[in-house]
């Protein structure tokens, strides 16, 4: 019998030996981690260390093969239900409907998360102002260009004010401009109070982070301040620390 | 929660460039076409004669045969070994050959032999055109004992029992009578089978699918909100269905629409269901497209729409027992040409209920939100 969790509701996400295994395969090692409530928490590694997989079992769509997860003071493995109510999600792969208007997304998401008509509309308005989107309200989303999209989508996974919003490689193939309105987003997301987990393959984005930890092989290899991380390493920049961790990775690229 | 997802399943249907004429023309081209040409009448056989008597008897006989409308004279040949190789070119369906002295052996009362032979490549066809012509010539020689023994004194004759043959439900034997109910079938179970299949497929590659997993939405709600659409679409379908066998071949059922409707509703939740389960288990489009031609193929070829299920093996009707598409069929025939009602289609209704039950609970079941 695994020791339960004692919460800490100034900890929201919490990890404890979190594996999974694919066969004989183990995508995610034993990590164990904390994430603290309004906290910007990086979640850096090679591609194939095993970010997604761990992002998905804290999310609830992927069933651990061991350990233990709490998320918004939830048992991931066995309260999945409660969790996904309290979290918001950003998938590597754009995942609004295309064939639906700006507004008929978030309608979608909002009425599915449980809010109310009025509330929905009247969030909408403003989020559409916030964006500066009031000219594509009845766009399909299909038309939009992706920097648009990528802003659209992390708006809608923090619509219903979830209390943690995971963030998977949101700004991948998005332009400076837009990368920095869309970080100029996440900052807003926690002055809010919502906590933030993010994966990302731009050193300069770990920068903006509180914490970072960096995966190697399923394994976290370092978790620290980016500042900490580089004094530790003797690194100019993250850049550095990172290319230091992850060429000990024996794993092929996926 | 429901509301929302609904909404947002019609206006994908609507605004699919595709979806929307595809549920309109479907019906039309399968019920325009086929009944016209997927026919069980054999028409047209190709017709080869060997008259090896040339009297005015064997020019009547192949004046009758032509004459029927079922044959063409194709061929005329002087010997069997010649009229075989028109077979062997497919001039030729059916040989009819007249030996020498006809005329002269029925005049004598003697009695004369003809003989008939048929290329049976095609066993329904040669079947047909064998029994045709050769009600034709039974035909052919009862108008020659009229004739020949004008007056038959009542203690002389034979005592033979004439059949009075009497076809129920469909007196002339119209196959579109029957063909276009089972049809009807067809396009409702192609629709509805399909069309859920590929829309969580769909979702699945668009990665859409993810997100909807990562909320809290309850399985029988995402489960209902793909199913209620079509089971609407299922009911136009029908509907324009019966408008076009009504308009097109003046068919309307015997019995009532109502029980059609019932019959209906609950037959389209089980193909939909179905295709929900098969969508659950498929990752790719291509997938779900595989294993719904393969449950459509052995829905079809077991169903009794061109072969009857009675005349099939023992393991074979008992898949056919399995096979919703089937008493649905039977249903629908029953009531466009029996005009049976719902009590007595209880076991087709029972059936149908137990299916839809089965399949929705096992498409519920197997939609995993996580792995």
């Amino acid at each position: 019998m695994e020791k339960t969790i004692q919460h800490n509701p100034d900890q929201v996400i919490v990890a404890e030996n979190l594996t999974k295994k694919f066969g004989k395969f183990t995508a995610v090692d034993h990590i164990s981690f904390e994430v603290k409530k309004g906290e910007i928490f990086g979640f850096l590694g090679a591609n194939g260390a095993g970010k997604t997989t761990a992002m998905r079992m804290l999310c609830g769509l992927s069933i651990p093969t061991g350990g233990k997860g709490i998320v918004a003071g939830y048992d991931i493995g066995t309260q999945t239900e409660l969790v996904k109510k309290s979290i918001g999600y950003m998938s590597q792969k754009f995942s609004l409907y295309d064939d639906l208007k700006v507004w008929e997304n978030i309608e979608l998401f909002g009425g599915i998360y449980g809010m109310k008509d009025a509330e929905i509309r009247e969030k909408t308005d403003s989020l559409m102002k916030l964006l500066n989107f009031e000219n594509e309200r009845d766009k399909l989303v299909g038309s939009l260009p992706l920097g648009f999209k990528q802003k659209l989508a992390f708006s809608v996974s923090i619509f219903h004010s979830p209390k943690v919003v995971f963030l998977d490689e949101p700004t991948g193939g998005v332009d400076p401009i837009t990368r920095r309105q869309f970080w100029e987003l996440i900052y807003d997301a926690t002055s809010r109070g919502i906590t933030v987990f993010v994966t990302t393959h731009y050193m300069d984005e770990a920068e903006y982070c509180d914490r970072v930890s960096i995966m190697v092989d399923g394994k976290i290899e370092a978790l620290d301040t980016p500042r900490n991380l580089k004094k530790q390493f003797n690194a100019n920049n993250m850049d550095e620390v990172f290319q230091q961790l992850a060429r000990k990775a024996k794993r092929v690229d996926s | 929660m429901i509301k929302y997802l609904l909404k947002k399943e019609f206006k994908q249907i609507l605004r699919n460039p595709f979806l929307p004429k595809m549920i309109f023309m479907f019906p039309f081209m399968v019920l325009m076409v086929f009944p016209w040409a997927a026919s069980y009448e054999i028409k047209n056989l190709n017709l080869s004669v060997i008259d090896n008597d040339h009297s005015s008897f064997s020019r009547e006989l192949t004046q009758k045969v032509v004459s029927s409308n079922y044959f063409r004279l194709t061929n005329v040949s002087d010997d069997y070994n010649q009229a075989l190789k028109s077979i062997e070119k497919n001039e030729a369906d059916i040989i009819l050959e007249i030996p020498a002295h006809f005329e002269k052996d029925l005049m004598n009362r003697q009695g004369a032999k003809i003989m008939v032979s048929a290329n049976a490549v095609n066993g329904m066809k040669g079947g047909i055109g064998m029994t045709y012509l050769v009600s034709i010539v039974n035909d052919f020689n009862a108008g020659i004992v009229r004739q020949l023994m004008p007056v038959v004194q009542a203690g002389n004759s034979v005592p033979t029992i004439q059949i009075d043959s009497q076809y129920r439900f469909n007196p002339h034997l119209n196959y579109r009578v029957f063909m276009v109910p089972a049809l009807m079938v067809m396009i409702l179970t192609l629709l509805c089978g399909f069309l859920p299949a590929v829309s969580i497929v769909f979702e699945k590659e668009l990665g859409t699918m993810e997100q909807i997993n990562v909320s809290p939405i309850p399985k029988t709600t995402f489960i209902l909100a793909k199913l209620i659409p079509f089971w609407l679409v299922g009911f136009i379908v029908i509907t324009i269905g019966f408008l076009i066998a009504w308009a097109v071949y003046g068919l309307v059922p015997a019995g009532y629409f109502s029980t059609i409707y019932l019959f209906a509703a609950i037959y389209i939740l089980t193909v939909s269901g179905l295709g929900l389960v098969i969508s659950n288990y498929a990752s790719t489009l291509q997938q779900a497209m595989f294993i719904v031609f393969f449950f459509m193929l052995v829905f079809i070829m077991l169903s009794g729409l061109y072969t009857p299920i009675d005349s099939m093996p023992n393991w074979a009707k008992w898949i056919a027992a399995f096979n919703p598409l089937k008493h649905f069929m039977d249903v629908m025939r029953a009531v466009y040409l029996k005009g049976s009602n719902p009590l007595q289609l209880s076991k087709e209704l029972f059936a149908l209920i137990g299916f839809a039950a089965f399949f929705n609970t096992w498409a519920v079941l197997s939609y995993q939100k996580r792995n």
